[in-house]
Order: C-alpha cells, then structure tokens, then sequence
C-alpha cells in the first residue's frame, strides 16, 4: 500500500494538437479508491496509463510512495493492472495466469502457491484454476483478471473499465464485489470508468475529467450536490440535472417571462440555472409556473415527466401516485438551484440572503 | 459455418464441378498412374511393360545412391526449415517493434516482402554466380575458391542458403502478421508482470506465436522437400554428376533423363506416402491445438 501523486501531469501524443492530458494534480491517500470518470476520450486512461508506466509522461511527476516513478520500469513501480479485455495469456491456465507475475519475481514456489490459492477462494476460482481462459465465462475471466492482480499484493491497483464488457447484471454484482475487496484489502486503487453511476458507487472521491483537464474532484455525494461545471452537473447523477437559460435582473430569476425563483444577490444577466429531477416541488402553494409535459418515462418506483417551461427542455421525477395531465405546475426548491456562470459554465455560488417564499 | 440450402440436387455439383475436374486430371490421375507404373518395369525405348512387383520398390530401397540422397533430403530438410523460420522470426519480431500503430508502413514492407519469393531465389543464384556473384568474391578474398556445380559442399552450401533465402520472406509476412494479431493490452499486462523482454518473449510471445509457428513449420518441411526444386535445378546447371540433390530431383532426373519409369514412379509413391504421413500430423496436431480467443 502507498499514496499515490500525480503532479502537473501532461501528456502530448504529438506537439501540435491538444494535449490527452493537461496538467493534472491529484493526490491519493494510502488505501483510498480514486475513480477516473469522464465521456469517451477525456484522457482516462492515458492519465491511468502514465501511472502505470505503460505511457510517457510527457511532463510532470508521478510518485508512488515517495519514489518518483517517471523512469521506473512498469513491472517495478508495484502497481497491477486490470484491463478492459481482461488481458489473460491464452495459452496459461488460471493458476499460471495468476502465478505468472510472482514466478517472474523469484517468489518461492510455496508463497506463489498459498497466494493463488488465497485469491482463488477469495474470488470463487478454486474449481477453475486449472482452465485455459477460453473455457471460462466472461465474469470468470473478470474474477482472474482480478486474482492476478491480488496475488501481487502491490502497492496500487489499476482498473481500465474493467466491467464494460460484462452484460447489466454482472456489472452490478461485480461493482459491489471489488468495492467489498478493496475494502477488505485496503489497497490504494485507481479505476477509470465512463459510466457515472458505477463511479458513485465506487469511489471515496471522484475524479471528473474533460478534454484532458480536471473539472472537479470529490467525494461522490458533494460532486452530486455542488457540480462545478454544467459538464458535472449535466455528466454526473441520471437523469442528468435539468440545465435551463435563465436571466436574472437582480430580483428575480426568469425563464422568459416567467419568475422562476429569487433572483436576490445575483447580478443582473444571463445565468444558467440547474436543477435536478428530484429537486422540483410538484403544485406549491404559491409561486409555482405552468410545465407542459412532453413524455412520462415509468420506472415503477417512480416516473420521470420530460416537458418544457417556455420551450426549453427539463426533467423531473415524480411518485408514481401523482395523476397525470398535460401541464403540471410546479416550483423549484431554492435550496436546492445550481447556477452557473452562462458563459464559462462555471458555478456560481450566489449570497442567499432570503429564501424564497 | 453458414449452410445454404440449394433448390436442386445438381447445382451444387455444377458449381463443384471446374474444381473436382481439375483435382482429378491434375493429381489423382498422374498419382493413380505413378502408382500402377511403380510396379510395372518399363520398356524405355516403347513397346509395353511388364508386372514386376514390388522389384522397383527393393531396387530403390537398397541402392546407396538413393539412401545418400535420402540422407541430404534429410539434413536439407532441417536445415532450410530450421534457418528459414529462425531468420524470419528474428526479423518479424525487430520489425514487429517498429511497426506497432504504425499501420501504413506495415502494409508497404508486406507488400515488398509479398512480391520478393521469385526475385528472390533469383538473387539468390546470381550471389553463387561464378563470375559475378558476390560471395563468390569474399570466398575468393579468403582465398577460397568455391566451385558451385563442381565441388560437393559448395554446391550443397549453395543449395541451402538459396533455398533458405527464398522462403525467408513468406515466414516472415506469416510471423509478422502472427505477431501483430497478438492483443496489444496482453502484452501490456506482461510488460508488467515481467521485467525482462528475452523472458517475456520466451513465456508469452512466443507460445502465443505457436498455431502460426506450426503452420509454418509444415509448410517449410514441404517447401524443403518439393518446392526447392528449382533451385536446385538451377544450382546444379544441368550437370548431376555426383552434385548433391533431393528426392523430388531425383524422381525427375531417373524418370525423364534416366529413363526408368517404374524406380522413378516408386520413388515418388514413396513421397505421396510421406506426405500422407505429414498430412496425417498435421491433422492430428490442429486437432489438439490451443484455440486462442
Ligand atoms: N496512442 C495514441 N496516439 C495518439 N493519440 C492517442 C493515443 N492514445 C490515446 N490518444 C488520444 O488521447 C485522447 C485520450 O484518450 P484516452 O485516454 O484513451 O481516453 P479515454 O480513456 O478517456 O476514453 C483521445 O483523444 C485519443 O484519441
Ligand atoms: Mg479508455
């Protein structure tokens, strides 16, 4: 176990175009599970890569522990790895797979042993280990892809989207089986992942990346609740966070003409106003503006009602008890209002000094 | 594989048809008459045939002429299949290196590599030539004077290394593209299970390279024992004398320049059969090879 430093770290494929990554700071505690999340080509896993040694760094440092890594062969900066595709030899059964790097080492034929058959049963394998992974299911391969890096016993664990070839099911169940693993070994991880709900449900602080840059990082719950960036807001939480242009003119927040909440505290101008599905109030008591609803999605639990205030989209979810019409009237909690910036797409953290009746 | 249900029962044999045609006039008519010819002693100057049994098959195997050019078969053979694989392995994986991602220059070296084999070959006999090749030249600044066609070894030198060279390049496109089709995140995952590259090449690459190594292996052992004849042919210049040859050589040269058609029929049911034997192996072999997926 070590805490992992990323310092100023950029990556350049070629000197002209973007960088992958650009300038990224992040430090990770001994034993905390850090989650890499962000769309398709945010530069996840070259970031993810570059710790691993598997990529240059094209400037800043990497530390594990307290050794600078940059120029440290991969198999020696401690670190195992678990690929997207699972990356098992063919042509080794499971036992060897998962022995291959510890007889690389010069470990003794007993500790391999006991190591692999410790991760074995840790991850239900035992009756397995003496298959070639092409006779083993998808999530079994998963699980040994799993086992190779546990029996490392190395000071991080690396994860490329290791669930996106898994159907629905699997992914979940998996999910909660390396969250309970990390737990139980207690070894610093970094996981890359697109898919936002699996990186809420993993991390002890989320790392939100686009286009290379760092948005935001936190735990997962202050990610959700104080987003950024209308990136975060509109990329992390499902459905994503309903994202309207409003104007404020030092009184009152508008959507066109009408008064959505108190604009008090916020100088006069376009603002973007978020709010998230949940954070609706459905037939206030005053104050509340006209919806037309567009579509109902039924998720048993619940429903979400997709429709418009003046013309631009929003989202919110209601209890599957409420009756239906064509236009509901509704309120925004405004606690519970995100503003950003209309041009940057950056938070604004306005003074409330009175809340909306 | 995907079946398609024919409307009639004829048409399928119609499409089958050039093909059975051309295996029946082309192989097992010539084979069925080698065959027949292997126990029959031919009159070379016409006028029938007599059944003499398996006399050819005796005569053949108890001349020691035929157990010499069995021997060199044997050590041609292993040495062409052996160089021919280890050169182009060595090349594959130094170019594999360099060509990984890099996509258009791959396809332009297999193109080259693609279309090398005949020039090869004829390279390969000019480099012997005796006036101008090359290495004729070194040999003479060491002061040997090699005499391709005349001396025995160097003839025999010359026969290897130019069969070896032309064959060279086919392994290589086969090792090349074996190579490449090996998943780019396995090796990543042995680059950090195991520090050493010799050592990573020898557990991972190279048993991952096996089905493509295989199927080279047999394609090299029949490339040396049949299609080599034409170097062989031009190496030798049309004088055999007491020049080394293989058995494919021989069949022709005691057929159509010895005139003995039945010792030359025997000799190459002698061959069919090991190819047979080959064949059979090779089946036996991809039954129980590891199927990567
Ligand atoms: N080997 C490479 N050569 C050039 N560009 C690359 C290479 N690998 C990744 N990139 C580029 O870097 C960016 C980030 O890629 P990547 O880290 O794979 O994204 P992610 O894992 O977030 O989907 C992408 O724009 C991608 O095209
Ligand atoms: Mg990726």
């Amino acid at each position: 176990m070590a805490s992992v430093t990323i310092d100023h770290v950029t990556k350049e494929y070629s000197t002209s175009g973007r960088p992958a990554v650009s300038d990224v700071s992040l430090a990770i505690a001994e034993g905390e599970f850090i989650v890499l999340v962000g769309p398709s080509g945010c530069g996840k896993s070259t970031l993810l890569r570059m710790v691993a040694g598997l990529e240059k760094i094209t400037d800043g440092e990497v530390r594990i522990g307290d050794r600078r890594v940059n120029e440290v062969d991969p198999a020696d900066r401690d670190i195992a790895m678990v690929f997207q595709n699972y990356a098992l030899y063919p042509h080794m059964t499971v036992r060897k797979n998962m022995g291959y790097g510890l007889k690389n080492r010069r470990l003794p034929k007993a500790e391999i042993e006991k190591r692999v058959a410790e991760a074995a049963s840790i991850l239900q394998l035992d009756e397995y280990l003496d298959r070639r992974p092409r006779e083993l299911s998808g999530g079994q391969r998963q699980r040994v892809a799993m086992g190779r890096a546990i029996v490392r016993e190395p000071a991080c664990f690396l994860f490329d989207e290791p669930l996106s070839n898994l159907d629905a099911k699997l992914r979940v169940e998996m999910r909660g089986e390396i969250k309970q693993l990390q737990r139980r070994l207690g070894t610093t991880s970094i996981y890359v992942t697109h898919d936002q709900l699996e990186a809420m449900t993993l991390a002890d602080r989320l790392v939100v990346l686009n286009k290379g840059e760092v948005e935001q990082i936190g735990a997962p719950l202050d990610v959700y609740r104080s987003p950024a960036s209308t990136f975060v807001a509109s990329f992390i939480g499902s459905p994503a966070m309903s994202l309207l242009n409003a104007a404020s003119d030092g009184s009152a927040l508008r959507i066109g003409d009408v008064v959505v909440a108190s604009g008090a505290g916020l100088a006069a101008g376009p603002v973007t106003l978020g709010v998230r599905a949940e954070d609706f109030i459905l037939a206030p008591t005053s104050g509340g503006f006209a919806m037309q609803v567009s579509y109902v999605e039924e998720l048993g639990a619940g429903r979400l009602v997709h429709g418009a205030v003046q013309g631009q989209m929003l989202t919110l979810s209601i209890s599957a008890d409420h009756p239906m019409t064509d236009e509901l009237i509704i309120a925004i909690d405004p606690a519970r209002l995100h503003l950003f910036d209309a041009s940057s797409g950056k938070r604004i953290t306005p003074r409330r000094e009175t809340a909306e009746a | 594989m995907k079946r398609v249900i024919f409307g009639s029962s004829w048409l399928p044999y119609a499409f089958l048809a050039p093909q059975i045609l051309i295996v029946i006039i082309f192989f097992y008519l010539p084979a069925a008459e080698a065959v027949r010819a292997s126990f029959y002693l031919e009159n070379p100057f016409g006028g029938g045939s007599t059944f003499v049994g398996i006399d050819n098959y005796k005569d053949v195997l108890t001349d020691d002429n035929y157990v010499r050019v069995a021997k060199f078969t044997f050590w041609f053979s292993l040495l062409v299949t052996f160089f021919s694989l280890a050169i182009a392995l060595l090349l594959a994986v130094k170019a594999d290196t360099v060509l990984r991602g890099a996509k258009s220059y791959r396809i332009l070296l297999m193109w080259v590599y693609a279309i090398a084999p005949p020039v090869a070959g004829l390279i390969g006999v000019l480099m012997f030539d005796q006036h101008v090749g090359p290495i004729t030249d070194v040999a003479a600044l060491f002061g040997y004077k090699m005499q391709i066609g005349v001396n025995y070894n160097d003839t025999a030198a010359a026969m290897i290394i130019i069969s070896i060279w032309k064959q060279v390049p086919v392994n290589f496109i086969f090792f090349l593209s074996g190579l490449q089709s090996i998943p780019k995140a396995v090796r990543e995952a042995a680059q950090i299970d195991c520090r050493s590259s010799w050592r990573r090449f020898w557990t991972v690459t190279f048993p991952m390279l096996a089905p493509t190594g295989f199927f080279l292996l047999i394609i090299n052992i029949t490339y040396a024992l049949f299609d080599t004849f034409a170097v062989i042919d031009v190496v030798m210049k049309n004088e055999p004398g007491s020049n080394p040859m293989t058995l494919v050589y021989k069949v022709y040269l005691d057929g159509f320049r010895g005139s003995d058609l039945g010792g030359s029929s025997a000799q190459s049911v002698i061959l069919m059969a090991l190819v047979l034997l080959l064949t059979i192996f090779q089946f036996r072999m991809i039954e129980r090879r590891v199927h990567y997926t």
